[in-house]
């Protein structure tokens, strides 16, 4: 879309000379305010701008927390103390910081499975789509080394467990254990090398973010009937159409974000982090933090050998295959078309993935023990058969409904129930589609 | 191809189903277990009308005082509490100099000194609690084995799991009271007996609510009249408890009604930002069917 000739017009002097030069104001103005978004988009699409908005918040807190943060074992649990009941506001640092990684994870879940519905990873989206799973990705091992830093117990043994899988890998699992650790167990240099790395990982997820705008900007937005956008009544330009319903969605999510961060800092973490990390008492049950616990169920999932992969092996092949399968969903799904809402049998099946995926969620925190397991084995399967068996199938043999033949004729067919209004004509009845 | 189809749909529907029956199966396993329980605590604990509850919580201050009293003249034998520092006391109400009298109580070791040695003086507001022992293994040599854990974050490093659905109603009760309901259960736990044919480990104490095990090494620390009250406060265990539990949450978050106070004005301003914001959406999608 942005294909498309600029339509800015530098108007006083400055501009001009900036126009000529670095044409800045021109990219912001195409980008940001001129760009054609459609006009359909509902509130599902306020999400990328809520993570950039949790991106830069992480960034802001994190970095006045580094200021008086010490990463050494033994000063790294009372240094965090100290923010906690010393540096001012730095209860409110902390506590935006910790839940912050929380709802950063709530927004991007909602992203993802957002455009695993309206079918966002298809053609010409499938580079955008493998963007943002590799943000995601980044995402996952900036949360795990985070979570490490205030070295309580949780960070101590989640850091042990998880860094354990690589050593399941043959040949060169001891090895890139070994490298994680700086060492042969979790102590003082793998803490510091979080740490170093954990200040380092936003910056990337910021620089992929820029790509992954980038290519949003080339092959422009889905949007809920998965039709491309063929003609200027089917958008809007983004300002002041689209900022305004982000800023609108960015408020409600704050304030559910601002809701725990007040009321309920801790209910997201883990009491046992408030004990500094001992590496000679284990927790009864060691759980990584909620937003991991689907792949963790995964991980436990396999206890049975299968021919020379031993359990621990398969386990940690299906986790990381379970990430695997995000990267290969724009192949996976055979459909030629995008959206859920034309396909019945996959907006089942999708809904099914839903309810699956936080029932792992839930077994990722339970015990692996009796009938947990076989739940988590059942789960486990319907994650991939989701996958592997219902995305190729479905396209080939479902009969989708009849799609519009563009937004704009959806836009109007929509509302004819409710209004009787051409488009572009005035006072439309408000919807929240 | 509907009948793949459906079976595969049910697939999804069985786990959940399977899921809802054996979270029962498990419970029940459970139950007809008394005597030898493989989950903990055996009683969950009993949740308490606490002044700091709910958004708009603040802490009783002459509970705390209690508390502090409490933690002085019973846990202080044993238990540290490293963390906090006799300045951060007048946020129970006590002056500047009350607060200095406080410290003066303690002996502090401290230098070296010009000469190189180590010397004792009274304790400043800028002192922490000093500890009972000199290190951890002190701790556990004195009391059979296991070091008796440091206090100051006690109420936020304690929490039996709420399980489903409580911990969704848990969101909108605001409850962040486990750990201090945990504390008091656990200190007024100690009178009940174990069920018949239970073994109890030697030198450990039976207690339905201790959270990794069906005893715990610290005996019964509370009895009725041992600590005096100069405000009328029941003397009891059970007073002892809530107050000494009052205390702990407050040491591990001393900000706490700040935090609240702060949040309901950032709440107050976003929901009449957010409605102005939205007011504003509204009119400018006028006109624009979507």
């Amino acid at each position: 879309m942005s294909e498309g000739h600029s339509t800015y017009t530098p108007k006083t002097g400055i501009e001009r000379w900036f126009d000529a030069r670095m044409p800045l104001p021109r990219m912001v103005y195409d980008s940001f305010i001129a760009y054609p978004v459609p006009r359909n988009l509902n509130y599902a699409w306020t999400f990328g701008g809520i993570l950039a908005i949790m991106l830069v918040s992480q960034i802001l807190t994190g970095i006045v927390l580094a200021m008086h943060y010490t990463a050494d074992t033994t000063l790294a649990f009372d240094s965090v103390e100290k923010i906690m009941r010393d540096v001012n506001s730095g209860w409110l640092l902390r506590y935006l910081h910790s839940n912050g990684a929380s709802f950063f994870f709530v927004a991007v879940y909602i992203h993802i499975f957002r455009g695993l519905y309206y079918g966002s990873y298809k053609a010409p989206r499938e580079l955008l789509w493998i963007l943002g799973c590799i943000i995601y990705l980044l995402m996952m091992a900036t949360g795990f080394m985070g979570y490490v830093l205030p070295w309580g117990q949780m960070s101590f043994w989640g850091a042990t467990v998880i860094t354990g899988f690589f050593s399941a890998i043959p040949l060169v699992g001891n090895w890139i254990q070994e490298l994680l650790l700086g060492g042969f167990a979790v102590d003082n240099p793998t803490l510091n090398r979080f740490f170093a790395l954990h200040y380092l990982l936003p910056f990337m997820i910021a620089g992929v973010v820029v790509l992954h705008v980038w290519a949003l900007h080339v092959v422009g937005q889905s949007n809920p009937t998965g039709i491309e956008v063929k003609s200027k009544t089917d958008t809007v330009a983004f300002t002041p159409y689209a900022t305004i319903k982000d800023a609108f969605g960015m408020i409600v999510f704050l304030f559910v974000f601002a809701y725990f961060v007040f009321y309920l800092p801790n209910y997201l973490g883990h009491p046992d982090n408030y004990t500094i990390a001992d590496p000679l008492k284990t927790p009864a049950h060691i759980v990584p933090e909620w937003y991991f616990l689907p792949f963790y169920a995964i991980l436990r999932a396999i206890t049975f050998n299968i021919g020379p992969i031993n359990s621990k092996l398969g386990g940690v092949l299906c986790m990381f295959g379970a990430i695997v399968m995000l990267f290969l969903v724009p192949w996976l799904d055979t459909s030629k078309v995008r959206s859920a809402v034309y396909r019945p049998w996959y907006k089942l099946f999708f809904w099914l993935f839903v309810a699956d995926a936080v029932l792992l969620g839930w077994l990722g925190s339970q015990p692996a023990e009796g009938s947990y397991v076989f739940m988590a084995q059942m789960a486990t399967l319907f994650y991939f058969v989701f996958f592997l068996v219902a995305l190729p199938v479905l396209g080939l043999i479902e009969t989708p409904r009849r799609l519009p033949n563009s937004i704009t004729e959806a836009v109007l067919e929509k509302n004819k129930g409710g209004g009787h209004h051409p488009a572009g004509a005035t006072a439309a009845p408000e919807t929240k589609g | 191809m509907k009948k793949i189809l459906t079976s595969l749909a049910l697939l999804g529907l069985v786990v959940v189903g399977v899921e809802t029956a054996s979270t029962g199966a498990i419970a029940a396993e459970e139950a007809h277990n008394a005597a030898a329980p493989t989950h903990f605590p055996i009683d969950q604990p009993k949740e308490m009308d606490w002044s700091f509850a709910g958004p708009f919580g603040t802490y009783d201050k002459a509970q705390l005082q209690r508390g502090l009293k409490v933690y002085k003249e019973v846990c202080a034998a044993c238990h540290s509490m490293n963390l906090v520092a006799f300045r951060t006391l007048e946020g129970l109400g006590y002056s500047e100099g009350q607060v200095k009298t406080l410290a003066a109580e303690y002996t502090i070791h401290d230098g070296p000194n010009d000469a190189g040695d180590m010397f004792d003086r009274p304790g400043k507001p800028s002192d922490y609690f000093p500890a009972p022992f000199a290190n951890e293994q002190a701790a556990a040599a004195s009391n059979g084995g296991a070091a008796p854990p440091d206090m100051s974050l006690l109420a936020k490093a304690r929490g039996v799991e709420r399980g489903f659905p409580r911990f969704v109603f848990d969101i909108f009760t605001q409850y962040a009271q486990g750990g201090p309901d945990y504390i008091h259960s656990l200190l007024t736990g100690y009178d009940e007996t174990p069920p018949a044919g239970m073994v109890i480990p030697e030198g450990t104490h039976y207690n339905p609510y201790f959270l990794s095990g069906v005893s715990l090494k610290m005996p019964k620390p509370l009895s009725d009249g041992q600590v005096t009250y100069d405000d009328g406060a029941p003397q009891t265990v059970d007073q002892y408890s809530r107050d000494v539990s009052a205390f702990l949450m407050w040491a591990a978050e001393p900000h706490m009604e700040d935090r609240k106070k702060t949040g309901f004005r950032v709440l107050v301003f976003l929901l009449l930002f957010g409605a102005l914001v939205y007011l504003t959406k509204r009119k400018v999608w006028e006109g624009v069917t979507h």
